[in-house]
């Protein structure tokens, strides 16, 4: 399937998603907001998405926007769903109960990012010692032992 | 598999005796642990009722010192990810930027990077079969391995001079062209590979004790590896038909036949038994690629050495010899990306060490971590 049947097949199936469903760069992207996110993911899963290849973020400033990428083997077509958080809140909802697959990756965001996910068993740093200050990817971030390149690169 | 941090409980055995849990800490650094992982083991005796892996030993930042690289900046650093199967990370990320920049590449860097990447797998599947035999106590046949390995890693060494972080695939093409000479050595090398495959075949998959210590032992259910997002051969050793070159091909894959082994039982012998038969399909996809391989540039021409691609995101995605391996590149449209994911497949597998290890011995646990095949640059990252 490529990704305009998809868009076909998704305006049919849910036609709610339709407007918030967009082409970049050959992929297919629905963005929501973060209170819809657990419904359009369910909504996705139902409509044959039973992989969760990627979830992580990125921090846009104001917001962080939740990433995570479905697959669906049946169809052979991947999709972005994305929402985005707000930085002095930052919390949403698990995709876990869905997809085990969260369960380590969602734990590197909170790692990373210090994004909350409500719903998820096991909130805790993955990569990162427990006791660290911080979360790294955020732009923000400094540390005494970073090293910054020059610009003139 | 239970989630919540149970408290120390103490049973009475059948002839009355309370039994206590006991708690193991097996590593981090530990020879059967495949790189630096710890794993937290609750025992009942010697059976293993909860592990919880611990990682993060080797977490190197790779994805926070992208955003102060520019875009060719970051390549030597994908070598640094997966570093038995450096190739791969080196391609998936050139393959994003080229997507995000509109990058053309020529064919015959294509087929380049078909052919090292099959020998990677080569190369990745016999260093994965070689300790994995090693963890059940067949020394010879991780030397047999290591020896086929041998092979490969002094072709890549003709190729571009290195023998372990390559550094081979660049944004619009490849660093160097082939050697005189080494296609034949490949296509020799293909030859007696088979010969050495069934050798080994009979060596490890034929020994009755290294089939007693893998048949039924770390059994997962094809639904399950769906579920967890498990890729690469610990998917297909559960019957999960899922290859990126076959259902969402990319580059010139799809003018090679080739076939895709699965398992059927899910259980440690099946998935080092595709990665056997995944070692005859690489040397049968090289032989056709070489036999294809056009003449012609190895670099895409007027390329910049500052790469500054359009604000956008861009994800792509080849099949390593551990699973899927993404790449996601966010631009801001600035020389340097604004941020750089890597989505590794060993991570997303070893998720899966707690699901499958319970239940069975403590020594099958090393059995269970070896057939994930993790390797801890690319988990950590």
């Amino acid at each position: 399937m490529n990704i305009t049947e998809l868009r076909d097949h998704l305006c049919e199936q849910h036609p709610d998603l339709c407007p918030l469903f967009s082409i970049e760069f050959g992929d297919g992207v629905l963005s929501v907001s973060c209170d819809k996110l657990y419904e359009a993911a369910s909504g996705l899963r139902d409509l044959g998405f039973d992989r969760l290849g990627m979830a992580t973020a990125v921090d846009r400033g104001e917001t962080f926007e939740v990433v995570y990428r479905l697959t669906s083997r049946s169809m052979s077509v991947g999709i972005f769903l994305k929402c985005h958080v707000p930085r002095d809140a930052p919390k949403t909802n698990s995709l876990f109960p869905l997809w085990p697959a969260a369960l380590w990756q969602e734990r590197e965001i909170f790692d990373m990012f210090g994004i909350d996910f409500e719903g998820h068993p096991d909130m805790r740093r993955i990569l990162l010692p427990d006791d660290w200050v911080g979360h790294p990817l955020r732009r923000d971030y400094t540390d005494d032992r970073m090293i910054r390149r020059p610009d003139y690169i | 598999m239970t989630l919540e941090v149970e408290s120390r409980k103490e049973t009475l055995a059948e002839d009355g005796l309370p039994v206590e849990e006991l708690v193991v800490n097996v590593g981090p650094s530990h020879p059967s642990t495949h790189g630096v992982c710890r794993v937290i083991v609750h025992l009942d005796g010697e059976i293993v009722t909860r592990a919880e892996p611990v990682i993060g030993y080797l977490h190197r930042g790779i994805e926070k010192m992208c955003e102060n690289r520019t875009y060719l900046q970051v390549v030597p650093l994908t070598d640094r990810l997966d570093y038995v199967g450096s190739m791969y990370a080196n391609w998936a990320y050139c393959r994003a930027v080229e997507r995000l920049a509109g990058i053309r590449v020529p064919e015959r860097a294509e087929y380049l990077r078909v052919i090292v990447c099959e020998m990677q797998r080569i190369a990745s599947h016999m260093m994965s079969l070689g300790s994995a035999a090693a963890d059940t106590g067949a020394a010879t046949m991780f030397i047999y391995a290591f020896d086929e390995r041998e092979t490969i890693v002094e072709l890549f060494e003709d190729l571009c001079g290195a023998r372990l972080t390559y550094n081979y695939v660049r944004p619009g093409g490849v660093s160097f062209d082939i050697p005189e000479g080494w296609t034949d050595r490949l296509l020799e090398f293909c030859r007696t590979h088979r010969v050495a495959l069934r050798e080994m075949d009979k060596l490890w998959f034929g020994n009755v004790i290294a089939r007693g210590r893998m048949k039924g032992i770390g059994v997962l259910a094809a639904d399950d590896a769906v579920a967890w997002g498990a890729s690469g051969p610990v998917a297909r050793g559960s019957g999960v038909n899922w290859d990126l070159r076959k259902h969402d091909p990319y580059s010139v894959y799809p003018r090679f036949d080739f076939d895709i082994p699965t398992g059927s039982a899910g259980d440690v012998y099946d998935r080092a038994r595709v990665r056997l038969y995944e070692c005859y399909e690489s040397c049968r996809i090289i032989e056709q690629a070489v036999a294809q391989m056009p003449g012609g540039p190895i670099k895409a021409e007027g390329l910049q050495r500052l790469i500054a691609p359009r604000p956008g995101d861009a994800y792509d995605h080849i099949e390593s010899a551990r699973g899927s391996l993404g790449v996601y590149i966010v631009s801001e449209g600035g020389p340097r990306p604004h941020r750089v994911k890597f989505r590794s497949p060993a991570f997303c597998n070893l998720a899966l060490l707690p699901l499958i290890a319970e239940g069975h011995m403590l020594s099958d646990l090393v059995v269970c971590l070896g057939s994930l095949d993790p390797v801890f640059g690319e988990v950590d990252r």
